[in-house]
């Protein structure tokens, strides 16, 4: 995996984890207006993106969440056990 | 339904293979206090909880229990790439090897298999909760055994990661007892 992917690659990481991290905080505060403030900023910078890593290295999600250019980039190597981080 | 992405959830690395601390990692991939029975036992006690809170928190922290099942499984697949099988040998993993190769499997750190026996499901939301909040307790305490087994900054680093995790979902689960409690005393009273 080249510099530039696992740079994208560690950005979306590291914005996915703070959605997640928020979206366990927001289950028993779900009347948190700041937390869910963030959590929608950042879901909507992680899905920009998402947007862009699919584009140029395939989708990171199928079962139609993301689409793929020709031929089918899922199958495409490497798997996340074999990424060098 | 749940739906796989294609990341992992932290960075695993190791700085080099490591025959030992694998056999000891596998003790969180299917060992009793590990991200498997983890996950599996919040993924179907979450079926009888009483709140919508209730039932996100577990779908969620299952959800998550599997991202860190495929972190620890990352971490035994790298400390075990390109070992010699005369090595694992030597090493205390010949019987393991015989079976598995270097897969991950689903057993403690002795080659005892993954057993439901190590996950209760009561269907009475104070117990399970309860339960839930011990297991958090003894995985984390399981990680800090761990990062004392090894001196490697790397799997040091992903394994501090996954300890911080479960002390969050202590206090998640904590908050949902009592808002259990809470709702449980409000049905009480008309």
């Amino acid at each position: 995996m080249d510099a530039n992917q696992l740079d994208l690659l560690k950005k979306i990481m590291e914005l996915e984890f703070a959605c997640q991290d928020l979206n366990l905080y927001l289950d028993t505060h779900p009347e948190d207006q700041k937390a869910l403030q963030d959590y929608n900023y950042y879901s909507g910078q992680l899905a920009m993106l998402k947007q862009q890593y699919s584009q140029y290295y395939g989708p990171l999600m199928v079962f139609g969440h993301c689409q793929s250019q020709y031929p089918w980039k899922w199958v495409e190597d490497p798997w996340p056990w074999e990424i060098e981080y | 339904m749940w739906v796989y992405e294609k990341k992992l959830q932290y960075p695993a690395k190791v700085c080099k293979p490591d025959i030992k601390m694998a056999k000891y990692l596998i003790a969180q991939y299917g060992g009793p206090d590990g991200e498997l029975a983890a996950a599996l036992r919040y993924q179907t006690q979450r079926f009888v909880m009483p709140t919508g809170r209730s039932k996100a928190i577990l779908t969620d922290i299952a959800t998550e229990e599997l991202a860190h099942l495929e972190i620890i499984a990352t971490l035994v697949f790298k400390l075990l790439k390109g070992v010699p099988a005369e090595v694992l040998k030597r090493e205390g993993l010949g019987e393991y090897y015989v079976e598995h190769d270097r897969t991950p499997f689903y057993v403690d750190t002795t080659g005892m298999l993954w057993s439901a026996a190590y996950i209760q499901a009561k269907g009475d939301p104070i117990a399970d909760l309860h339960e839930d909040m011990a297991a958090e307790e003894k995985a984390r305490s399981t990680y800090e055994h761990l990062i004392n087994l090894t001196d490697d900054p790397c799997v040091k680093d992903t394994l501090r990661f996954l300890r911080e995790r479960e002390i969050v979902h202590f206090q998640r689960f904590g908050e949902t007892l009592v808002h259990i409690q809470e709702y449980l005393q409000s049905k009480r009273y008309f």
